[in-house]
C-alpha cells in the first residue's frame, strides 16, 4: 500500500497510468517501440562496457512513459556514461565536466513541460560537480540523476574516483588510494535527496523498476547504477553478478515488505541502527518491513549504511521516496503569484516608476 | 535676517563620516532631491567593502559626492567645493581633494581627542592653522540633533543615528533644494516605526532651520535647473538601468528571462533588482555557485529563455567553461560582469576596466563571443537591448562590461518611449531543414551563420548539442581536421560578421581638423568627454571617440585610428585597449592608464590630452 507521502513504484507508468513526476508534460499520442529511441549515431564504449546495458534498458523503459519523443532531453556532463545522449533520440546536452544538475536545473525550472535526466558518472558526479548534484537535490528540482559508479575513471584512463575503496592501486595511486570513498547513496540522503535508489546495470528488470519509480517521483530523483568498466576496474560488482552468489547478497527493498537477504534479515539494533541477523535467530516476525515513505531521512540513512562489509548485503531498490514540493512548481507559483503571463505588465510604467520629474519643451 | 541667495552654475559636494553614518543614503536623498529640481547631475558613491569597518577609523569611512549643474554636465567632478566631515577620519581621508578655497562643515562633537589620535591627528586640526586654507564651519552635528530629539524619547543612541539627517536638513537648505521628497521618503520608509520616523524629520527641519537662523551661513546657494531635452525624466544607476534594460530585452525579444547569478559585489543589486519583476516573467535563480548560475542561465537558453548572468570579475572567472560551452552550442546567453578593481578579490567596491581582454581571449581554444561595454549610467538601458538584440541574432553568447562606477553612479535619465524600442523577436526554427527532412542543427543562415534554434518539444527536430566539435550542418561528433578548421573559422567569421550590423564609430571633432584623437571605451566616456571640454575651451583641437562595441569593432574603426596624427587611449587598466589597437591595426595609440579604483579625474586627464597635442605640435 502506498503512504500519502509517496507513491508505488509498480503502479508508475507501466500500466498506463501517468507517471507524478510527469504530469505537467503532455502524453504522447504515438505507440512508441524501443527502437525509436534509438539514434543513428553509432555508440562508442569498450566491449563488454555495462553501459551498453543501461542504454538497452533505457531504451526499451522510454516507450512506457508515454511521453512525445520531443518532450525527453537527456543532460550529461563529461566521461564514458556522458555520451549517452548522442544514442538517444531526444533531444539532449553533452555540456562539461560536473555542471550538468546546474544545466539540467536552469532548463526544469523554465520548462516544467519537459522529462529531464542528467547522466553522470561518478567521476562527474560526485567530484567535480560534487556541490552541483548535492544543490539539485536539495533544492528538488524535477530532475532524474542517473549515476553510473564504476568506481574508477574510465575516460581519463584508470585513475581512482571518488568511490574508489581506499587503498585502491591505480594509475594515479601505485602505492594505493589514500582517500575514504563516498557512499552516493548516504550523500544523496544527506543532501535532502527525496528519491533514493540503487541497481545494477546488468540486471534489466530491476534497473526498469527503478526507473520507472523515478519517473514517477515528483522532484529531484537520484539513481546509483552500479555499471561494470571492463577495461579499468573489471568485474568490480562481479559479487552481485554471480547468478549462484547475487540471491544471498542483493538485498532488494521492497515498500512494504520484509528486508531480508538469504537467510538474514534486518533488524533494529540496540541504538535504532539497522543490523543484519540470522532471520533463524531473531524470527520472521522481527525483521523491518521497508518503508520508502518515511518522512525521517535517518531510517533510509540507516539502510544506506548496511552494505558493509563489501558486498555481503548490498540494499537495492528504493531507499526513499517522499514527496515535498518541487523547485519548478514553486518558481512557477511565485510568477503566477507575482501576476506574470495574465495580461501585459506594464513596461512603460516600469521604467516611469519613482521619482520622476519632467522637463517642458 | 534676509539671507544672501548666491547664483552658482555648478557645485560638488561630497558627505563623508562612518560606513554606518547613512552616508549613502543621505547621498541618494541629496540626489533625488536634486534631480527633482531638475539639475543635470552626476554622483560617485565610494564605500568600503566591510559591512560595518570599526568606526572612527581610515577602512570605514564612506562617502557620497554629488556634482549638480545648471547645464549638462559629465562626471562626478573631481574636487568637492563642500565637504561634510562627520569625523576626523572622514575629513583625513577626504581633505586632500579638496581644493584651497573651498567649505568644510565638520561635525564637532566627533572631533575628541580619542578620535583624533585614532587616525594620527597630533593635534585638533579645527584649532591648529591646518585648514586656514578652507573655509571651515564647525558645527556640532551630534549634539545639535540630540538636542532637537529632546522629548521625543529615544535613546542618546537612537537620537544619535539621526544626525545624518540633520546635515541633509543642512546642505538642503544651504542649495535651495526641495524637501517634499524626502518627508515623503521618510514616511515610507519608516511607515511601521512612527517614533523614528517623528525624529527623523524632526532632525531633517532642525537641520534646515539651523542653516536658515544661524549667523554661521549667511549665504546659500542655488543652481538653476539645466536645460535639457523636454521629456520626462528620473534619476537612475547603472545597475538598475541594466536590470530594466534586461526587462526590455525580454520583452522585446517575446523570451522570458532565466537568471542565474550568485550574489558578488558590485552586481548584487542586478539580481535583487530583476527578482522584484516576476511579474514580467523574470525567473531569478540564486546559484550555489558562478559555475552554476551561468550553467542553469545556458540551460535554460536551451529551452528557450533569454539566459542571464550577472557578475563580477572573480565570478566572470569561474564562468569560463560554461562561455566556452556556450560559444560551441551556439545559443543565446547575456553574461554581465560589473567589473571591479582586481586581481583576485581585489577591491571589490571599487572601480576598475581590467577585465576587457579576460572577456575576448579568457578562454580556451578559439572562443570568439561579443563584447559591449556600456559608457554611462544611463546606457547601461541601451546596451542591454543591444546585447539582447546580438545574443539572439546571432546565436552567441554576449558579454557585456559594466563597472563599479557606472553600476553605483546616477545620472538624469530621459525615461524612453517604449513604443520607439526595437523589434527584438525570435523566430524559434519549427520545420526540419535537411533535404530529407531531418534537421541540421549546425547549418547556418548564409547571412549572419547563425545556427536554427529548435526548442526541445518540437517535434522531428530532436537533436544534441554539446562540448565536443561538431560536425558542420549534422552536429555528430567529429574529430576531422579539415571540419574542425572549417567551424573554427565559421564561428570567428560569425562574430566578426556582427561589425557590418552595428552602427559605425562616431567622431566628434568640431572643427574637422583636429590632430590628435581620444578613443576610451566603457565607464570613462564621462571624463574623457569633460576633459576634452576642457581643452577645447583652453583653445585647443582635439576629436573624441567612445567604443561601446570592442568586440566585433565598428567597421570604420581602422580608418578613424589613420586619419588622425596621434590617438590617446586612457583606460582604467594597464593598457588593455591599446594592446588591441596597436595589434590589429598597427596604430602606435598613446596609452594612458591609472588604477586607483577611481574614475579618471577629468581635469587630470585635460592635462595628458592638452600635453599630446602640444607635442604633437
Amino acid at each position: 500500500m502506498p503512504s500519502e507521502n509517496g507513491s508505488d513504484a509498480a503502479q508508475a507508468g507501466g500500466n498506463g497510468a501517468v507517471p507524478n513526476g510527469l504530469k505537467l508534460v503532455p502524453r504522447s499520442d504515438v505507440e512508441y517501440k524501443m527502437k525509436d529511441f534509438k539514434s543513428d549515431q553509432d555508440v562508442r564504449w569498450c566491449p563488454g562496457c555495462g553501459d551498453y546495458a543501461i542504454l538497452a534498458a533505457f531504451q526499451g523503459f522510454l516507450p512506457e512513459l508515454g511521453v512525445p519523443r520531443e518532450n525527453i532531453v537527456m543532460v550529461s556532463g563529461i566521461g564514458c556514461s556522458s555520451r549517452f545522449p548522442y544514442y538517444l533520440s531526444t533531444y539532449g546536452m553533452h555540456s562539461i565536466h560536473g555542471r550538468a544538475p546546474a544545466i539540467a536545473t536552469g532548463l526544469a525550472a523554465s520548462r516544467p513541460d519537459l522529462s529531464v535526466w542528467v547522466i553522470t558518472g561518478d567521476g562527474d558526479g560526485l567530484s567535480i560537480g560534487g556541490n552541483h548534484l548535492i544543490h539539485a537535490l536539495r533544492r528538488n528540482v524535477n530532475i532524474n540523476v542517473l549515476l553510473f559508479n564504476n568506481r574508477i575513471y574510465g575516460l581519463t584512463k584508470g585513475q581512482y574516483s571518488p568511490t574508489s575503496a581506499t587503498g585502491m592501486v591505480t594509475r594515479s595511486s601505485p602505492m594505493g588510494s589514500l582517500d575514504s570513498p563516498f557512499n552516493p547513496v548516504s550523500l544523496a540522503l544527506g543532501a535532502e535527496a527525496g528519491f533514493v535508489a540503487r541497481t545494477v546495470d546488468s540486471d534489466r528488470k530491476h534497473l526498469t523498476s527503478v526507473l520507472r519509480a523515478a519517473a514517477d517521483h515528483e522532484g529531484a530523483s537520484f539513481v546509483e547504477i552500479y555499471q561494470n568498466c571492463p577495461v579499468f576496474n573489471d568485474e568490480a560488482f562481479e559479487p552481485l553478478k554471480d547468478s549462484a552468489e547475487r540471491d544471498s547478497r542483493l538485498l532488494r527493498m521492497e515498500h512494504g515488505e520484509p528486508l531480508r537477504v538469504g537467510d538474514r534479515g534486518v533488524v533494529v539494533g540496540d541504538y535504532g541502527e539497522l543490523a543484519i541477523a540470522d532471520v533463524a535467530e531473531v524470527g520472521e516476525e522481527n525483521l523491518v518491513r521497508h518503508d520508502a515513505h518515511r518522512a525521517d531521512p535517518g531510517y533510509a540513512f540507516a539502510l544506506s549504511r548496511l552494505d558493509l562489509p563489501a558486498f555481503e548485503h548490498v540494499p537495492v531498490g528504493v531507499f526513499r521516496d517522499v514527496k515535498r514540493p518541487t523547485y519548478d512548481e514553486l518558481m512557477a507559483e511565485q510568477l503566477e503569484t507575482a501576476g506574470a503571463g495574465q495580461g501585459d505588465a506594464d513596461l512603460a510604467g516600469l521604467l516611469a516608476s519613482g521619482d520622476t520629474w519632467t522637463v517642458e519643451g | 535676517m534676509t539671507k544672501e541667495v548666491k547664483q552658482l552654475d555648478r557645485v560638488i559636494i561630497r558627505i563623508a563620516g562612518d560606513s554606518g553614518d547613512g552616508m549613502q543614503l543621505t547621498g541618494d536623498r541629496f540626489t533625488q532631491e536634486t534631480a527633482s529640481f531638475g539639475n543635470d547631475l552626476s554622483t560617485l558613491p565610494n564605500f568600503p567593502a566591510e559591512i560595518r569597518a570599526p568606526a572612527g577609523t581610515l577602512p570605514g569611512v564612506s562617502s557620497f559626492q554629488l556634482h549638480f549643474a545648471d547645464h549638462d554636465i559629465m562626471t562626478p567632478g573631481d574636487a568637492p567645493d563642500v565637504l561634510v566631515a562627520m569625523n576626523p577620519a572622514a575629513l583625513k581621508a577626504n581633505v586632500d581633494d579638496v581644493p584651497k578655497g573651498a567649505t568644510i562643515i565638520a561635525n564637532t562633537d566627533e572631533f575628541t581627542k580619542r578620535s583624533l589620535t585614532k587616525v594620527g591627528y597630533e593635534s585638533d586640526p579645527l584649532e591648529d592653522s591646518s585648514l586656514s586654507d578652507f573655509k571651515v564651519s564647525q558645527v556640532p552635528l551630534t549634539s545639535l540633533t540630540v538636542k532637537a530629539l529632546e522629548g521625543y524619547g529615544l535613546s542618546k543612541k537612537d537620537a544619535q543615528r539621526a544626525k545624518n539627517m540633520f546635515a541633509l536638513g543642512l546642505l538642503s537648505w544651504m542649495y535651495n533644494r526641495p524637501t517634499e521628497g524626502t518627508r515623503e521618503f521618510l514616511k515610507s520608509k519608516f511607515a511601521a516605526k512612527p517614533d523614528i520616523l517623528d525624529a527623523n524629520l524632526a532632525a531633517f527641519n532642525a537641520g534646515w532651520n539651523f542653516g536658515e537662523t544661524t549667523e554661521d551661513f549667511a549665504v546659500s546657494y542655488e543652481v538653476k535647473p539645466a536645460k535639457l531635452a523636454a521629456g520626462q525624466y528620473r534619476n537612475i544607476t547603472g545597475n538598475l538601468a541594466l536590470s530594466y534594460g534586461l526587462i526590455a530585452g525580454s520583452k522585446l525579444s517575446g523570451l522570458s528571462i532565466f537568471l542565474g547569478s550568485y550574489p558578488i559585489t558590485p552586481a548584487s543589486d542586478i539580481l535583487h533588482e530583476l527578482s522584484k519583476h516576476k511579474r514580467f516573467g523574470v525567473r531569478t535563480f540564486q546559484a550555489e555557485d558562478e559555475i552554476a548560475g551561468v550553467g542553469a542561465a545556458l540551460g535554460a537558453a536551451f529551452g528557450g529563455s533569454l539566459g542571464v548572468t550577472t557578475t563580477s570579475g572573480p565570478g566572470m572567472v569561474l564562468k569560463a567553461e560554461t562561455l566556452g560551452l556556450a560559444v560551441t552550442t551556439e545559443l543565446p546567453l547575456l553574461v554581465i560582469d560589473v567589473q571591479r578593481a582586481g586581481p583576485s578579490t581585489g577591491m571589490p567596491t571599487k572601480t576598475e576596466q581590467a577585465d576587457l581582454l579576460m572577456a575576448l581571449f579568457g578562454r580556451n581554444g578559439e572562443s570568439p563571443l561579443p563584447v559591449l561595454a556600456p559608457q554611462s549610467p544611463s546606457d547601461c538601458f541601451d546596451i542591454a537591448i543591444e546585447a539582447t538584440r546580438i545574443a539572439t541574432k546571432y546565436r552567441t553568447p554576449v558579454v557585456v562590461l559594466s563597472d563599479g562606477y557606472l553600476a553605483n553612479g546616477s545620472e538624469p535619465w530621459k525615461i524612453p518611449d517604449v513604443s520607439g524600442l526595437p523589434d527584438l523577436s525570435v523566430a524559434f526554427t519549427s520545420e526540419p531543414n535537411g533535404e530529407n527532412g531531418e534537421f541540421r542543427p549546425y547549418q547556418r543562415d548564409p547571412e549572419t551563420l547563425a545556427r536554427p534554434w529548435a526548442l526541445p518539444g518540437t517535434a522531428g527536430l530532436e537533436h544534441r548539442i554539446g562540448g565536443i566539435e561538431k560536425s558542420d550542418g549534422t552536429g555528430n561528433i567529429s574529430y576531422s581536421p579539415a571540419n574542425h578548421d572549417l567551424m573554427v573559422r565559421s564561428r570567428q567569421g560569425k562574430i566578426d560578421g556582427i561589425a557590418r550590423d552595428i552602427e559605425d564609430l562616431q567622431v566628434d571633432d568640431p572643427t574637422g581638423d583636429a590632430e590628435v584623437l581620444v578613443l576610451g571605451w566603457g565607464g570613462t566616456y564621462g571624463s574623457i568627454g569633460a576633459a576634452v571640454r576642457r581643452v577645447r575651451r583652453a583653445g585647443s583641437k582635439v576629436a573624441q571617440a567612445h567604443l561601446r562595441h570592442l568586440n566585433p569593432f565598428p567597421e570604420n574603426l581602422g580608418e578613424v585610428l589613420n586619419r588622425y596624427e596621434r590617438v590617446l587611449v586612457p583606460e582604467i587598466n594597464l593598457g588593455q585597449l591599446a594592446l588591441l589597437l596597436r595589434g590589429k591595426f598597427l596604430v602606435d595609440v598613446i596609452s594612458y592608464t591609472k588604477v586607483r579604483g577611481l574614475p579618471f579625474k577629468a581635469e587630470e586627464l585635460a592635462g595628458v590630452v592638452q600635453e599630446v597635442i602640444d607635442r604633437a605640435e
